[in-house]
């Protein structure tokens, strides 16, 4: 029997070193810790994963990671922190999501951790500062370290812009030359010439831009015409007070503009369009402009149909009032259910290193650390850089209350009923969405 | 006669020892075995039935939130009902679901009950076609809804080009999904068609369960097709008719996987069907009392239309 089992492990020791079980063997698993860190499964969550071996290799933390589709994103997310579950050590968390994760002390809280590790937020830009990492906003409580800056941007077909017949026609037809557009009418001036035009041979079509109705797509898409058009939230003077400014005159020309954008200029069956249905369709050669979050914009550059010398990017035009754009992005928190916290934060203080933000931004990761966009280079660093440092200098999130899906998905409601279904006036509509509004803040028990 | 009493004879001696020998080692009654039998399932029936119906009950007179569970939760009685009864868009909701309901069982029925009385009939290939109809109710509407969202789009779909065929519209004329009008038909055509084979399948068994003899002695007499479907088929098979539109009209009430594959609600609220409005404000919202209230809304409703129904059934039945 003993000869047997020598002769087993014998077996066994020489199998695993054919196939080289053990030599792949990092610190981590030496160690035996390992944190997760959740986020929703696109470009950047690719990069994130080659950055993080850094930091098990230096650390000797194992790192695992849960990936869900945007669109059950928030869904998969706040189900696992409303219920106190601790799949999560690391939660890269929309930026909506920060005043329920704070008040209902889902987040830990980071402000002793920053002292004690010397990360100041100074050293992030203002906006990613007050959009990722505060709550209450603009005041020094921070839950989340600026991980991942994004706003709304714009991408277009260059090649098809270059073409002298398209450049022709245009000329003709308003009088100007065609290129990045400056205003919203001007971009819807493109997107019109485009739609249904004949590019070799096949029928292309203006813009993509979002419709969707299930989670956020549609607000995050009509939010860039809003801002432009005089739309505020609130007055800064007096919270929550939202008569005569988000149901303002301008604000529902702004309305009024989005849905004539989306009926002159979208393709076929674009009712529910959000970030995959806009990148397909640009992808597939349908459309001349598309709305989307830069963080899309690095894989669209390398694409080998529509990318390269094909593509270029420009920042939301401005409108009547303004030029702004629609924040996205995240922060990175720890979860404080979490079992791991210590590595947690170990990790947290591994990412706001320098180096650390450079090479995230390399990979294709959006940093928000000063050091990195302020850098001389940063603007030619990519095709898209500068836009995206503009982008983030004009950006306006939506509400980040502990009530903001009630808040999204009234206004997913009132937007698409008019947008897409054609149901009653952009007056009506925006009216309707300040009744909504104002009932849930009374529900929360806020004055206004 | 010595047969049979000596049968009793061994009878009489079984008797007396073998609940002796229960009794010495189990200590227990007849009663106490059976109560120690069916005690687990009346648990679990009411940890997982009873508790949670009784806890939403009572979570339906409260403000809590399941996301907020540390805040006072706070005593609000009749306020979630009433402002449910009373707000159009639930009103809307319940309309747009009592359409998808209504035409979905009445198509299903139809068809069902047209197949299983095809199917119903030997013919070559028989078994093969029932399979094939089969088919779609065997799949999973995660991938129904997914799949047919690409037969709906209007540029590629396959749908839209049949259209086209035939209409001599063009296909990229007209969106199923996106239109206001056409949404909800599109979402019933992908529930007809998913669900039929199961309405056929219980007409089948009604179709089976009627003797042969009867068709033959409706021969005799010289009854015509159309006499012995309307004399014998359809009042013999319709207690079964009854029960596929009670199974379907419960399970589209409570639709909500393929509505939001498909549509997700919109476009605006169009195909917002109740169900949909019930995890936005449980899940999304969390507003768990409103929702909880909600919900019992929902269930008086379904479980008050299928008892009315079901002594409808009873009725057909004892004909």
């Amino acid at each position: 029997m003993q000869r047997t089992m020598k002769t087993l492990v014998v077996a066994c020791g020489a199998v695993a070193a054919a196939f080289g079980v053990g030599a792949g063997t990092t610190p981590a698993q030496a160690q035996g810790k390992t944190i997760t860190l959740c986020w929703a499964a696109w470009d950047p969550a690719n990069a994130l994963v080659e950055l993080s071996k850094d930091f098990t290799a230096k650390s000797g933390i194992g790192m695992k990671f849960e990936f869900v589709p945007w669109t059950n994103y928030a869904d998969r997310f706040l189900n696992e922190l409303n219920s106190h579950g601790s799949l999560c050590d690391l939660i890269i968390g929309d930026s909506q999501w920060i005043g329920g994760a704070a008040e209902n002390g889902q987040y830990v809280k980071l402000n002793d951790f920053f002292k004690k590790e010397g990360i100041s937020m100074d050293d992030y830009m203002p906006a990613t500062v007050i959009g990722y990492s505060e709550w209450p906003k603009n005041t020094p409580n921070y839950w989340a370290l600026p991980a991942m800056g994004d706003a709304v941007g714009w991408t277009y077909r260059k090649d098809w812009f270059a073409r002298p017949d398209v450049q022709k026609d245009f000329k003709a037809k308003y009088g100007r030359d065609i290129g990045v557009p400056k205003t919203l009418d001007e971009l819807r001036d493109i997107a019109q010439f485009f739609q249904g035009r004949d590019i070799d041979g096949k029928k292309v079509y203006g813009a993509s831009i979002y419709t969707e109705r299930g989670s956020e797509g549609i607000t995050m898409g009509v939010s860039n015409y809003l801002y432009d058009y005089g739309f505020k939230y609130d007055d800064p003077k007096k919270p929550y007070a939202m008569d005569g400014l988000v149901n303002s005159a301008s604000a529902v020309k702004g309305l009024e503009a989005y849905k004539e954008l989306y009926k002159c200029c979208t393709p076929p069956g674009a009712s529910n369009s959000y970030m995959s249905e806009g990148l397909d369709a640009f992808k597939s050669g349908q459309v001349a402009l598309q709305m989307n979050f830069f963080a899309f914009f690095p894989g669209l550059h390398k694409d080998p149909n529509v990318g390269g010398d094909k593509i270029g990017f420009f920042v939301n035009p401005a409108g009547p009032a303004a030029q702004a754009t629609q924040l996205g992005g995240q922060g990175i928190s720890v979860v404080s259910y979490s079992k791991n916290q210590p590595e947690a934060l170990q990790y947290i203080k591994w990412f706001s290193g320098g180096d650390v933000q450079k090479k995230w931004w390399a990979l294709g990761g959006y940093s928000c650390a000063k050091s990195v966009l302020n850098d001389p280079s940063f603007p030619t660093s990519a095709p898209f850089a500068k836009e995206f440092l503009q982008s983030m200098g004009m950006v306006v999130d939506f509400w980040a209350e502990p009530s903001y899906a009630q808040l999204l998905q009234a206004e997913q409601k009132r937007v698409h009923d008019y947008v897409v279904a054609d149901k009653g006036t952009a007056q009506e509509a925006l009216d309707g969405l300040v009744k909504d509004w104002k009932a849930i803040f009374k529900e929360e028990g806020k004055k206004f | 006669m010595n047969d049979l009493s000596a049968s009793s004879q061994i009878t009489y001696r079984a008797v007396p020892v073998r609940p002796a020998v229960v009794r010495r080692i189990r200590g227990l009654s007849d009663q106490a075995l059976a109560w120690l039998f069916i005690t687990p399932t009346i648990v679990l029936l009411l940890a997982i039935n009873i508790f949670p119906l009784v806890w939403t009950i009572y979570l339906s007179f409260t403000n809590y939130r399941a996301n907020r569970a540390n805040a006072p939760t706070i005593w609000l009685g009749t306020d979630w009902y009433q402002s449910i009864l009373t707000d159009p868009d639930i009103w809307a909701a319940m309309q747009v679901t009592a359409h998808f309901v209504i035409w979905t069982v009445l198509i299903e029925t139809v068809l069902g009950f047209g197949l299983a009385l095809l199917i119903d009939k030997k013919f070559r290939g028989h078994g093969m076609w029932t399979t094939i109809i089969l088919l779609p109710m065997m799949l999973s509407p995660a991938v129904v809804g997914n799949f047919w969202t690409f037969l709906y789009q209007p540029q590629i779909g396959l749908f839209n080009y049949v259209v086209a065929f035939f209409t001599g519209r063009g296909a990229s004329s007209f969106q199923m999904l996106g239109d206001v009008t056409l949404s909800p038909w599109a979402i019933i055509i992908v529930d007809a068609w998913m669900w039929t084979p199961y309405v056929m399948l219980i007409c089948l068994a009604g179709l089976r369960s009627i003797p042969d003899y009867i068709y033959e002695a409706a021969e005799v007499d010289r009854a015509s097709n159309w006499r012995q479907f309307w004399s014998i088929t359809l009042p013999m098979a319709l207690p079964f008719i009854m029960l596929a539109v009670l199974f379907r009209g419960i399970e589209n009430f409570k639709m909500f996987d393929m509505v939001n594959l498909l549509t997700g609600g919109g476009p605006g609220s169009t195909t917002e069907v109740a169900s949909i409005t019930l995890k936005r404000a449980a899940f999304e919202s969390w507003r768990t009392g409103y929702s909880s209230a909600f919900a019992i809304i929902l269930f008086v409703t379904v479980f008050g239309l299928a008892n009315i129904y079901v002594k409808a059934l009873n009725r057909v039945k004892n004909r």
